[in-house]
């Protein structure tokens, strides 16, 4: 857990009092609407179909059960007892009332949260995977750095008006759980063999109406450069990104428009004149931050725990919950847990109830160092749980719904609110996870399914990441009706891909028969124990596409006339 | 122009209205005292006038400060236009102007000019500010300080907050 020192508190204490008198200024109109937009953004406030929504902070996905608890009081005073964890590890409540605002954010600011820009056109929080710290996998703790940058980024005053949001993750595992090629700079840390740390910059990622996987920009970057080289990247942007166009307007429209080659080139000269200078990190610096994150005081554990190995052998349902919502953890004995948001149709994905966040913050005392992660999946991680633990704590899990065992499968959908509470939205989106959540409620069959992920976006903004679902669902408006467009062989992590539209689109009803069918082609085909997307790759699109459209489907099918 | 903040030696005072008028592009030149758009300032004010120090320059955010380089011995005062206060560029021009061409005298912000942004103009190396002038410019004045933390750098403090510590 990071501590804030006297500077971060005094940062967000001031910035609850400026938003306080800005809200005040607004309902007394001396803000019009449009002066206020802007504001409220930066500090986390939309305006969604029915009510404000407020977007708190998680940075890195990392709460305390303080701040877990803190949520959960958020959700029963001032919302409807629940809150939705997003894609990139923060917390939207839906029912707020303008004028309660600045009460919220005092108590996030006494918790140490803030909400400010997790919205507008602004860096926004900087991500890292959920388990940072603790994943076996793990090269170095990526926090440290992400921390760094966050703070750099916390109210710059030159990019507070950038062409459009901008998206930072930092990555350090073998596998990069962390979408790093969707962002518009994306990390990846490394130690060379002399123990000197760097990163490789991926630039221009990102998903919506144009989806791009990021290039690489530099393949070595010191990292005491970090903050200049984000820094001309930032002025580059600022300078040249296109402000005429908002669907045009994120820099991998720059990146594509001018090319990578010149894009670096112009990244070189601007990082050359400020290289040298005052940003660049020391050990000191990075020492004092890493120093601030709580390193728990992990047990010395025999790696062969008797009972935990009986539980597995002699119950099948904890065998079944412990073979797909564990990972691995560095430290022998422990393991990190992921609770389950995707139930099925008792909850949409992603929310949770403020019982149940109470739960978690409760069992992160019990069986953890009090602290909680949030996962790009939308999944709640208990970081550091003893294996001896499990039993305990599944036992506990599933009394409130918190259990099912469908990590990495076909019903862990992600999915943004759609249109039941975006005016963004097309469509739908939690309707359709139901169903098809619905229709694959068979634990044994969704197990032999193995890994599958089902990403639904319910318009062409791709807050679900609908593009890198194995699957991908997006939500499109035909003649005022909702219908539903289907890709596959999308892929996040190290060998990221966007998905190929299947073809013409769905109407709600027959999405759950299609994905049925496209589930039918894999069993059809696949070898072995490969997984969907190896199938996928293997085979291509065209048998899929020839179950979903029966066999008179038009093979001249025209991707580019799609929506 | 009207409506205007001008810090001396970091100390804000207002101006109800000074002598600098801001003339646009094809503006006839009536007086001593005026800010012209950098093109008429590059193509139509013959070198010989413009060492005379009576002709200050607005950038508009589609306009390279990097021009304005062999001139700044030149020029009484910089102006940077906000069309929209929602267009960032003209941060980064100041921050350009400041840091890496060393223009020292005054830089003004115009436009789309509000109290909810001025400190972030001020970070930039903004010495001077024309209010928009449907608002108050003793109200705006509450926005010119800020925050008392920024962990970042900026032209008016090049070290971030880890050097200040």
């Amino acid at each position: 857990m990071y501590q804030y020192d006297h500077y971060d508190h005094a940062l967000v204490q001031e910035r609850v009092a400026q938003f306080r008198d800005q809200v005040a200024r607004r309902l007394s109109d001396d803000l019009s609407e449009e002066e206020f937009l802007p504001l409220r953004l930066q500090n986390g406030l939309y305006m969604q179909k029915h009510a404000y929504m407020l977007r708190v902070a998680i940075p890195y996905g990392t709460l305390s059960s303080f701040q877990l608890r803190t949520l959960a009081d958020i959700a029963r005073i001032y919302d409807r007892d629940y809150g939705h964890f997003t894609t990139r590890q923060n917390i939207q409540f839906n029912w707020i009332e303008l004028t309660q605002v600045p009460d919220i954010l005092q108590r996030l600011a006494d918790a140490e949260m803030h909400a400010i820009q997790t919205s507008g056109n602004c860096v926004r929080n900087i991500t890292t995977e959920a388990f940072a710290g603790v994943a076996a996998d793990e090269f170095m703790d990526p926090r440290p750095l992400a921390e760094i940058l966050r703070q750099w980024s916390t109210v710059n005053p030159e990019f507070l008006f950038l062409p459009r949001k901008f998206k930072i993750a930092i990555c350090s595992a073998e596998q990069d759980r962390a979408a790093i090629q969707m962002h518009d700079i994306g990390l990846y840390l490394y130690q060379d063999s002399q123990g000197d740390k760097f990163l490789r910059v991926m630039v221009g990622g990102g998903l919506g109406r144009t989806p791009i996987l990021s290039q690489q920009l530099c393949e070595n970057l010191p990292w005491k450069y970090l903050l200049s080289y984000v820094e001309a990247i930032l002025r580059v942007y600022n300078r040249y990104g296109r402000r005429d166009n908002k669907y045009k307007a994120r820099i991998k429209i720059l990146v594509k428009a001018i090319g990578i080659e010149k894009f670096a080139q112009e990244i070189e000269q601007e990082w050359s004149k400020i290289k040298s200078g005052p940003s660049e990190l020391t050990d000191e610096e990075y020492e004092r931050v890493a120093n601030q994150f709580f390193a728990p005081a992990y047990e010395k554990l025999s790696q062969e725990r008797m009972d935990y190995h009986t539980q597995l052998a002699t119950n099948k349902d904890f065998a079944l919950w412990a073979s797909r919502n564990l990972q691995a953890h560095k430290v022998s004995g422990y393991t990190s847990v992921i609770l389950s948001t995707k139930p099925g149709v008792n909850m949409p994905p992603g929310d949770v109830t403020s019982a149940q966040m109470n739960a978690v913050a409760d069992w992160a005392d019990k069986y953890g160092f009090g602290e909680i992660r949030i996962a790009h999946e939308q999944n709640i991680v208990l970081p550091d749980v003893r294996k001896c633990d499990l039993f305990d704590l599944w036992q506990a899990a599933k009394t409130i719904g918190l259990a099912t065992p469908n990590i990495g499968l076909l019903t862990d959908i992600i999915a943004c609110p759609g249109g039941d509470y975006c005016s963004l939205a097309n469509a739908k989106s939690i309707s359709i996870a139901h169903a098809i959540q619905a229709r694959f409620d068979n634990l044994d069959y969704l197990h032999d399914l193995g890994e599958i992920s089902l990403n639904i976006s319910g318009c062409m903004n791709a807050c679900g990441h609908h593009h890198i679902g194995n699957i991908g669902i997006l939500g499109v408006d035909k003649n005022g009706n909702e219908f539903y467009q289907i890709t596959l062989g999308g892929a996040q992590g190290n060998n990221s891909q966007l998905g190929k539209v299947i073809g013409q689109s769905f109407s709600a009803h027959e999405v759950p028969d299609v994905i049925e069918k496209i589930v039918s082609v894999y069993f059809l085909y696949r070898e072995l124990d490969e997984s969907f997307i190896h199938t996928f790759y293997r085979i291509g699109i065209e048998p899929f596409r020839e179950l979903a459209y029966g066999k008179n489907s038009n093979p001249d099918f025209n991707q580019e006339l799609l929506v | 122009m009207k409506n205007i903040i001008k810090l001396n030696n970091n100390n804000p005072e207002i101006i109800i209205q000074d002598d600098w008028q801001l003339l646009q592009s094809e503006d006839p030149i009536l007086n001593k005292k005026v800010i012209l758009p950098l093109r008429d300032w590059l193509e139509k004010i013959p070198e010989s006038e413009k060492a005379t120090h009576q002709y200050g320059v607005w950038v508009a955010p589609d306009d390279e400060v990097e021009e304005l380089e062999p001139w700044l011995n030149c020029l009484p005062i910089i102006a940077i236009q906000f069309p929209s206060f929602r267009d960032g560029r003209g941060y980064t021009q100041a921050y350009m102007l400041r840091t890496r061409l060393g223009w020292e005298g005054e830089l003004r912000a115009f436009g789309d000019v509000l109290r909810d942004q001025l400190s972030h103009m001020r970070q930039c190396g903004f010495t001077s500010f024309a209010v928009r002038e449907d608002k108050s410019v003793t109200d705006a004045l509450k926005g010119l300080a800020g925050m008392s933390v920024v962990y970042g750098n900026s032209a008016i403090e090049p070290r971030p907050l880890f050097r200040r510590r």
